[in-house]
């Protein structure tokens, strides 16, 4: 079976990584790349904890094989940050208690992220649809929605 | 205590033709070990899951425009086998002229696995559960498919053969899926029914478009499918043939509701029983057929 050797730029850094053809994204972040903030959960693309963003759209990384990504470009959980500052969804979800152990955490980041990206007033059906395919066992998801809620608002107040 | 998850994909070679007859040609060369590869959200799932042991896998998603989604105002909607569902929900063009193909694919899964998933890969996967191909059967869907010997065309509404089984042979591809302009004054609904609002697969699934026609003896026609009640997609044919003749009404729509039941073939399975099925299609026959009349009305 054939190894590719693919171009991808993570978190904002250049890599080359030698893949097989079964490699899924979510095992080349996690085994070859050694970010493991991206979890792995049902690996069948319904528990959302493996999500990252794929040229700025979230995908399940257990569903996309890490050959189809040759040239794209990958924002997993570690990128969110910038220069030390943690992402408004990342400050919210502190604040307002929206984890508890945690696994699900860095997938719902992303969808956050990803829901703000692309609507940046989202109504609480929005919030909710987006997070459909981010499943957390402990926290019940009002802390949840609501640290989003107010990661939109701080937003729009800072781009005011 | 280890984490029961599905195990990792088992070996394969991925395959990423230049052009869509180099793709033809490998997959009709490897009949039984080499599938075409769209969104996989499907294939890696049976893959894992130890139903299909392909060898190669042919990404068929970046070759020759098959990516394109494109709307004229005379000839209608394509949608190329890479388009996925995110692009489809999120196009003005299908939000205006096609919103039942939109609604159907917002019920799809969630926002992140619609990033992948596309529509012409919901259609080939053939399954009897697939939310899109109610809609896209409405439509009057035609597909265009690429295989050794070039392209042909296929309707729909001829292509299931069964669960997961289509008229598909080695080779082919489905590159793209047309629709003609939806008739005027068309209106349409989809109600799944899961075991849950969101995301889950469908226990039953419900299709109705309905648009004035002054040639039908009603002054109406209605496109009717069924999800999850039979081994394909199934049009309720008799129910849409009875409202061809019967002029629009609660009754007329009950007693449409109970030709769609009877149309139709359930199984038991882990979403539900057959008896089930067979009582929602009833209800939900009614209920959106009440509605698209409704929105008809609103309309006109």
């Amino acid at each position: 079976m054939s190894n590719h050797l693919i171009a991808v730029t993570v978190n904002g850094e250049y890599e080359q990584v030698e893949v097989p053809s079964q490699m899924t994204l979510l095992q080349m972040l996690r085994d070859k790349l050694a970010l493991t903030g991206t979890k792995n959960g049902c690996n069948a693309g319904e528990c959302g904890s493996c999500t990252v963003l794929l040229d700025g759209e979230p995908v399940n990384s257990c569903m996309v094989l890490a050959v189809e990504c040759q040239g794209a470009s990958i924002v997993t959980v570690e990128g969110l940050a910038q220069d030390g500052v943690l992402d408004p969804v990342q400050q919210t979800i502190l604040e307002h208690g929206g984890v508890q152990c945690g696994f699900c955490t860095p997938g719902i980041l992303i969808s956050a992220r990803a829901l703000l990206d692309r609507n940046p007033n989202p109504s609480e059906d929005d919030i909710h649809e987006s997070l459909v395919g981010n499943l957390c066992r402990c926290t019940g998801y009002l802390r949840i929605v609501d640290a989003v809620k107010d990661a939109a608002s701080r937003q729009a107040e800072v781009a005011a | 205590m280890a984490i029961d998850a599905h195990p990792e994909l088992p070996e394969f070679d991925y395959f990423r033709p230049a052009t869509l007859m180099d793709a033809s040609r490998f997959l009709a060369q490897h009949p039984a070990e080499a599938r075409p590869l769209s969104g996989g959200t499907d294939i890696f799932v049976r893959m894992r899951d130890g139903f299909w042991h392909d060898k190669y896998l042919v990404d068929v998603k970046n070759i020759d425009g098959v990516s394109e989604l494109r709307f004229d105002p005379t000839s209608g909607l394509s949608l190329g086998a890479g388009v996925n569902m995110n692009r489809v929900i999120a196009s003005p063009q299908v939000q205006e002229h096609y919103p039942l193909l939109a609604e159907a694919c917002r019920t799809v899964a969630s926002y992140q696995l619609r990033t992948r998933a596309t529509v012409v890969g919901n259609i080939c996967n053939a399954s009897p559960a697939g939310d899109t191909i109610g809609a896209c059967l409405a439509y009057g869907g035609i597909l265009n498919i690429h295989g050794v010997d070039g392209f042909r065309q296929a309707p729909l509404a001829s292509f299931f053969l069964g669960p997961g089984k289509t008229i598909l042979q080695p080779g082919d591809i489905a590159t793209t899926v047309h629709f003609p302009l939806p008739p005027a004054g068309s209106a349409g609904t989809y109600i799944k029914l899961g075991r849950n609002t969101w995301s889950d697969l469908s226990i039953v699934g419900l299709t109705a478009l309905g648009y004035p026609d002054p040639a039908a003896v009603s002054g109406y026609r209605f496109r009717i499918v069924l999800a999850s009640v039979a081994p394909t997609p199934l049009v309720a044919a008799t129910a849409q043939d009875y409202l061809e003749d019967t002029p629009p009404s609660p009754q007329a729509f009950k007693q449409a509701a109970i030709l769609a039941q009877e149309a139709c073939n359930p199984i038991d399975d882990v979403r539900g029983s057959a008896r089930y099925r067979r009582a929602m299609v009833r209800n939900l026959t009614e209920k959106a057929l009440n509605k698209v009349y409704k929105l008809m009305e609103n309309r006109g």
